[in-house]
């Protein structure tokens, strides 16, 4: 595969129709891949990769090309595409300065669970024929691990693999995920009693080390200047002094995503203390689709999302009193 | 000696964002209309329920409030037109998020307060105020460090 996308984006630069690729490039190991901006047909050749540990969303990635001249082509995975869709929406990325290939995915690995199973100089991966699992090559030979041991936690609970919006499409288009499990472990949260959330989350949150990773990844944070930047606040980047400071910034954070997070998953890859962050995500997603109506951001062009629209009979906020697993 | 004994029974602080055109003057009836509400309600007028971003309801938390209250023009009602329908889907995914983090959901809540309802804004508060006074003290969503005593 990944020689087929150098091809087509090698073709597509000697035919002058795009002027940059975006994709991910070789790192230091075989799993430290970054999103890079190539240029040169050499340094494509050299550097593109394309394999099972690209799990990073490229789109935003595209927002200071937009008014840059010559078209980017970018290669987009089907959540990649969401959130592409979802800044196009926005105006955020102006979609003719993009040329976008569409490729399918069937669930990227966690390089931490693959080491976390005792697997060590790891040098490559590769899908096994059947695509139930990761054959992992390594310093001390080839091993191999179930494909559902390793998924990054945003594949476990794939939402589709349909892309809303591209240019051209590599390979088969897949269908979006009608039994998606993504609100399960939400629900199973909101099962328990205040206590236990409380505790639950003071424990996943105290972790934060407010390194802003998951802000500056997000490709739905996209604001030139963030709240969390104004030293006026109060609430500028700093290390959380207490708990109410890590409370503050990630319900905040999720708030400000509310309504056009895309559900991709890269606030949960990219956090370095593996706070699962997307249960505050998917917490807002999950209550709008049960309040407001089933809306999926970035799965059509040029809608209004629930936070940007009302409706007059909408629920007053008593009903929270009413709903959750506690009915006091 | 009397007046150490009562301070010692607890006072809830109570945060109240009014709008500048219906609650705010609801307050005032109640005022006008020798209603009596609980003194630790602490009223900030803001000019629409919508001005109400969620980083207000939690530094109000932060600095000490024991109860948030946020009190609008009736649906239909706004000065701005539509102020207060997108500040109450705003507001239910706020209080739904607090919910879901622990934080007991009874310390917030949204009310429509008319110009002409003095009358419900001072029983409001009183229920309201009886309600927190019940929780206690927020000790869930409180930044140590404005901690006051």
């Amino acid at each position: 595969m990944q020689k087929i996308l150098i091809e087509k984006a090698k073709q597509l630069i000697c035919d002058g129709k795009v002027a940059r690729v975006l994709g991910w490039k070789k790192g230091e190991f075989c799993y430290d891949i970054t999103p890079f901006m190539f240029t040169d047909v050499k340094d494509l050749e050299e550097n593109f990769v394309f394999d099972d540990f690209c799990g990073a969303n490229l789109s935003k990635y595209l927002i200071p090309y937009a008014r840059k001249e010559g078209k980017t082509l970018v290669f987009l995975k089907p959540c990649d595409s969401y959130s592409f869709t979802q800044l196009i929406n926005e105006h955020r990325i102006i979609k003719d300065s993009v040329y976008a290939v569409a490729i399918p995915c069937y669930g990227k690995a966690d390089v931490d669970k693959i080491k976390a199973k005792g697997i060590e100089g790891i040098l490559g991966i590769k899908p096994t024929s059947d695509r139930n699992g990761y054959a992992v090559s390594t310093l001390y030979g080839e091993e191999t691990v179930a494909r559902d041991d390793v998924l990054l936690e945003k594949c476990m609970s794939c939402k589709s693999k349909k892309h809303p919006t591209y240019d051209e499409l590599l390979f088969e288009e897949g269908e979006v995920v009608e039994d998606c499990t993504r609100f399960d472990e939400v629900a199973r949260i909101e099962a328990m009693t205040p206590e236990e959330r409380f505790e639950f989350f003071r424990n996943e949150l105290s972790r934060c080390i407010r390194c802003n990773a998951c802000r500056n990844v997000c490709p739905a944070c996209t604001c030139e200047k963030c709240v969390f930047d104004n030293a006026d606040s109060g609430v500028e980047n700093k290390a959380a002094a207490n708990d109410f400071e890590d409370k503050l910034f990630h319900i905040i954070r999720a708030y400000h995503v509310a309504g056009r997070c895309t559900d991709c998953g890269e606030c949960t890859r990219v956090c370095p203390q593996h706070i699962p962050l997307h249960l505050l995500n998917r917490k807002f997603i999950k209550d709008m689709n049960e309040l407001y109506g089933d809306y999926m951001a970035g799965s059509s062009a040029e809608e209004k999302t629930p936070l940007t629209s009302y409706k007059l009979d909408d629920a007053e906020p008593s009903i929270v009193y009413q709903r959750g697993g506690d009915k006091k | 000696m009397q007046v150490n004994e009562t301070n010692k029974e607890f006072r809830p602080q109570i945060v109240a964002f009014c709008c500048n055109w219906c609650s705010y003057a609801g307050a005032d009836l109640a005022g006008t209309n020798r209603l009596s509400y609980p003194a630790d309600v602490k009223i900030i007028r803001v000019p629409c329920s919508c001005r109400i971003n969620p980083m207000f309801v939690l530094k109000a938390f932060g600095r000490g409030a024991d109860g948030v209250i946020i009190c609008g023009c009736h649906p239909g009602d706004c000065h701005y037109t539509s102020g207060n329908y997108f500040a109450r889907r705003r507001m239910t995914l706020l209080f739904s998020m607090l919910d879901y983090l622990g934080i007991e959901k009874e310390r917030t809540r949204l009310e429509w307060v008319s110009a002409a309802e003095g009358q419900k804004f001072a029983e409001t508060m009183n229920s309201f105020v009886e309600t927190v006074t019940k929780l206690g003290p927020n000790k869930r969503l409180e930044d140590i460090r404005c901690k006051r005593s």
